[in-house]
């Protein structure tokens, strides 16, 4: 069986070996490959219909190179469209020109946005940084004691002035967490934090309520960034989450969590593509220190499962 | 809504070309059945509709939602065993549910409606928070126990051997007549061959007190084609008898249960609806195939 799009394309370029020019119908054998691949690797279906259309092309008037045959210049191709969608904007998180800089999480429910706060901290801490987490998810049972028992194992100060949802609770929201947004930035600055990391409830896309929610914390505090944590097993759902996140809280930056796993990770191609948002941060597990800067060339070799095509590119 | 309504479009043509074979397998991508189940499913559709001589859309539909409703399979029992039985000495032994999963999809707040559930039901229920990892894990668990009025057996400090604490909770459910035992188990990639053995050995201790009545992998509905992936390493590392679909108060579909199902041929048994407690309901195949086209 051909699982992958390595395998499938060794075989594609066995059947080519010693041909010239790909003919058009090369191409499109080539291109329907790299369609299952990408919806294999959970690239939403319009990505994969605007990106493939887009390969097909480029591959079509591609200048012949004397040292790649035309198969493996299609591959080419993918690769570079995906590594220049991924990391097309690349950038550092933006600090703000008078302290505090205040950056705001967001995402579906059990993303990994309460982890990433504590990550952030830890990070932001040593390199000289003063943060302060707040907590603004009032909603999912402890989601403050589980910032605060975050915050103490990174060594950072929390603000947690409202203890959330504690099991009784039966509202559909709990609490102010604007309003405790609103407070940790005024804590913030009177304490003279640097940086203030706020945690908010998971939420989904159609939930109209906690969307204003969320929209109404980024007013309260004109976060300098906005970062949407996204699951890197996601599936097709990717897109109207993105979409949804984008209108609430025009994110300014994307988080991709757990990538720790063996998911191909298409949601990083869907999301990139259909908001045209950075890719910042790689989370890698559950350990605070388990975070990294995102890589684009990394990324689109683990989407298409490209590590042994590139290798035989380069014995090309 | 706009898939419902563009597939029914596509087979109120009175005659399908390509195109439209291409938009049907579109509707069936969107929901994650993944690229191989709906190719699958199509080539079925496709021989169906030629032997039959089928072109009225109504028909065609019809057969299509058919067709996935038989790979769903209506038939299959989705009940919860968790009813208590009797040792050969003589001695209570509970029901003991063990929920999985990979991190984040919902296993705590699904132990929780579901205890909930079972004391509806006026069954005497205990909780065991066998999560001594994450932050507060523990005490989220708790908090659903106070909630829904059932007590937890919890380890004094984080980092405790879970494996000990879900033994614990056995125990006491055995010496308190317990009808039924919940364990809640940390978020665990199925790559990690170090947790996947710790969950081996939590089972292993368990089945020491009591066998396990139900081992239920949640999966969340979000998920995309790793689900597979889970399906196969949990369901070898610990026997899962059935699956919880969780967040399908969303926009996804959870398709990728459908690959799943067959994998592991367990069903799923219940699905989740939202993050309260009550939003626990059982899997309707009809009403999730619907979910699925629309
Ligand atoms: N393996 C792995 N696990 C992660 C990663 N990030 C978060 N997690 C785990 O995922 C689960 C959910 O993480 P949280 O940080 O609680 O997610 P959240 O978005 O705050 O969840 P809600 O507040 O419920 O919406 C926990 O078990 C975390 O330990 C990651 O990068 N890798
Ligand atoms: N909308 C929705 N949210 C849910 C559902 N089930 C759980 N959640 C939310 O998803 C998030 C994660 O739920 P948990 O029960 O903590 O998940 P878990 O699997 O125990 O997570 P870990 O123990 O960290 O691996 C929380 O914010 C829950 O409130 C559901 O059916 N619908
Ligand atoms: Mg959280
Ligand atoms: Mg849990």
């Amino acid at each position: 069986m051909f699982n992958s799009l390595s395998d499938r394309l060794t075989s594609t370029f066995k059947n080519l070996r010693g041909r010239g020019r790909l003919s058009e119908a090369d191409i499109d054998a080539t291109v329907r490959e790299i369609r299952r691949a990408l919806l294999d690797a959970d690239v939403a279906v319009p990505v994969v219909r605007e990106f493939t259309a887009a390969v097909r092309e480029r591959a079509l008037s591609a200048e012949v190179s004397g040292a790649l045959n035309p198969a493996q210049q299609v591959v080419k191709i993918v690769n570079d469209e995906l590594v220049g969608i991924l990391g097309g904007q690349t950038r550092a998180l933006q600090l703000a020109k008078t302290p505090p800089t205040v950056i705001m999480l967001a995402g579906l429910q059990g993303a990994g946005k309460t982890t990433l706060a504590g990550k952030l901290g830890l990070a932001l801490k040593e390199q000289g940084h003063t943060p302060l987490l707040v907590a603004a998810d009032l909603q999912r049972p402890n989601a403050v004691t589980q910032l605060s028992v975050v915050a103490e194992r990174a060594g950072v100060p929390v603000f947690a002035p409202h203890p959330g949802n504690q099991g009784a609770e039966t509202d559909a929201v709990i609490g102010d967490p604007v309003g405790v947004a609103r407070d940790g930035v005024a804590e913030a600055r009177a304490k003279q934090h640097d940086v203030v990391i706020v945690d908010t409830a998971g939420r989904l896309g159609v939930d109209r309520l906690l969307m204003q929610q969320a929209a109404d914390i980024r007013d309260a505090v004109t976060p300098d960034e906005v970062l949407f944590v996204i699951d890197a097993m996601i599936g097709q759902d990717a897109v109207a989450t993105a979409k949804a996140f984008e209108d609430a809280v025009d994110f300014t930056g994307v988080v991709l969590s757990k990538l720790d796993g063996d998911a191909r990770g298409g949601a990083a191609l869907s999301v990139a593509t259909v908001t045209g948002r950075p890719i910042m941060f790689a989370s890698t597990g559950e350990k605070l220190t388990d975070f990294e800067v995102f890589h684009p060339d990394r990324m689109a070799s683990r989407i298409l499962d490209m590590g042994d095509v590139l290798t035989l590119i380069e014995q090309a | 809504s706009p898939l419902g309504a563009r597939l029914l479009s596509v087979l109120s043509r009175d005659h399908l070309t390509e195109d439209d074979w291409d938009e049907l397998e579109e509707t069936l991508l969107l929901a994650d059945i993944g690229a191989g189940p709906a190719g699958e499913l199509l080539d079925a559709l496709r021989t169906r509709v030629r032997v039959l001589g089928v072109r009225d859309a109504a028909s065609v539909r019809a057969l299509l939602r058919e067709e996935l409703l038989k790979v769903v399979d209506p038939t299959m029992d989705r009940a919860l065993a968790t009813r208590p039985a009797t040792g050969d000495d003589g001695a209570h032994v509970p029901a003991v549910v063990l929920v999985v999963g990979v991190n984040g999809t919902g296993k705590t707040t699904t132990v929780g409606k579901l205890a909930r559930v079972l004391v509806a039901e006026d069954r005497s229920v205990v909780l065991g928070a066998a999560d001594t990892f994450r932050a507060a894990a523990a005490d989220q668990l708790q908090t659903w126990g106070a909630r829904v009025g059932v007590e937890t057996v919890r380890a004094d400090r984080d980092g405790a051997d879970p494996a000990a604490v879900a033994f614990d909770a056995v125990r006491k459910g055995r010496a308190d007549d317990t009808d039924v035992v919940l364990v809640d188990t940390a978020g665990r990639l199925q790559n990690k061959a170090g947790l996947m053995d710790e969950l081996g050995k939590i089972t292993r201790v368990i089945t020491r007190e009591a066998p396990l009545s139900e081992v239920l992998l949640v999966l969340d509905a979000t998920t995309g084609q790793n689900g597979l992936n889970q399906a196969r390493v949990f369901g070898e590392v610990a026997g899962v008898t059935g699956i919880v679909l969780t967040k399908l108060d969303g926009t996804a579909k959870g398709g990728i249960v459908v690959a799943v199902q067959r994998e592991l041929g367990v069903p799923v048994k219940l699905v989740g609806l939202g993050e309260g407690p009550d939003d626990l309901a059982p899997f309707d195949a009809g009403q999730f195939v619907d979910g699925l086209l629309g």
